[in-house]
């Protein structure tokens, strides 16, 4: 028999620590496929966050490093840097990214670092069980928003790619979402253009991926992709919104679809 | 004809699969794996047209496909 389909090399067979339905499952598949589609496995360097991906290199067949909270970019910085040929990346979701790191991920960008950055967004706080992430929809309760995310006490969500669109050194910034079969394959594809972002030596890329978290979001998984379809993208529209390859589109302008 | 191989120790019934086959071959089963999780299973006298959708959801990448 002919496998039509079977797991990548670089995902090591281990039972994940990630709940039933969660969206890491699929985005550290989709890295794994990429890295054994191309044979850059024993050169690229990956970074893992703080969240429920600190684990990641438990899952991922390369090199990976641990970075403080936030600081994955920092940390790439100094991996490409010295070693300018490997593919480096950075895996980190919103509380990583869009809380602690925003100082760190907004610098490197506009110091066009060549570093490919995952950004996994499921606008909440996973690993502590759910509180309000900067990226938590109008309205969305959270365990510490009982009665929903108030603009007045909680401010607003943050768009981080329409935010890095305004930096001359971000080259490419797409927001792709894994709710269906089509979506995750156009992150896949989104994703290689990070990686070809870099590998290229043409500067900063980050693709911002939608992801459901059925735990927190206290829905069943298949639910929690029509949340993501419905109510997500609707605050975080998909899109390119710099594209080293095609025109650029106004900073927080219209998104191109992928 | 493709067939579905489910690799019930990494299942963790999510069931992000189901509602994806085009065929209506893959449903959760009362059978429970070593770590006491629901799971998937693939209907044999279903088709299975070998278009990857439900490996492509899998998030604990548990499906092979053969042909």
């Amino acid at each position: 028999m002919q496998a039509l389909y079977s797991a990548p090399e670089t995902l090591i067979r281990t039972p994940s620590h990630y709940c039933p339905g969660c969206g890491h499952g699929i985005a550290h598949r989709l890295l794994a496929e990429i890295i054994d589609e191309w044979g850059i496995r024993g050169k690229t360097i990956g970074l893992a966050p703080v969240g429920c991906s600190v684990l990641a290199y438990n899952y991922l067949d390369i090199d990976m490093c641990e970075a403080a909270h936030g600081r994955p970019p920092a940390i790439a910085t100094g991996i490409k840097r010295v070693h300018p040929d490997n593919v480096v990346f950075t895996y980190q979701g919103d509380g990583d990214l869009a809380a602690i790191g925003m100082a760190e991920i907004v610098h490197a960008a506009s110091r066009a670092e060549n570093i490919t950055v995952i950004f996994i967004n499921n606008a909440i706080y996973g690993m502590t069980n759910g509180q309000l992430a900067p990226t938590t929809l109008l309205n969305q309760r959270t365990t510490t928003t009982p009665e929903g995310r108030n603009p007045l006490t909680h401010g607003y969500p943050i768009r981080i790619c329409e935010l890095l669109a305004t930096l001359e050194g971000a080259s490419f910034l797409a927001r792709t979402s894994l709710s269906s079969p089509k979506d995750v394959l156009q992150t896949k594809e989104a994703l290689k253009k990070g990686f070809k972002t870099q590998i290229e030596k043409k500067g900063f890329s980050l693709i911002e991926v939608l992801a459901p978290c059925p735990v927190y979001w206290r829905m069943s998984p298949v639910e929690s992709l029509k949340f993501i379809e419905e109510k997500m993208t609707q605050t975080f529209p998909l899109g390119v919104f710099k594209d080293w390859e095609k025109t650029v589109s106004a900073p927080g302008g219209q998104a191109t679809k992928v | 004809m493709a067939r579905v191989s489910i690799d019930v120790g990494f299942c963790k019934g999510c069931e992000l699969c189901i509602p994806f086959c085009p065929h209506d071959s893959l449903t959760m089963s009362r059978h429970l794996n070593e770590h006491g999780l629901p799971t998937v299973y693939f209907k044999e006298d279903h088709p299975c047209s070998g278009c990857r959708y439900c490996a492509v959801m899998c998030p604990e990448a548990a499906i092979e496909i053969f042909k």
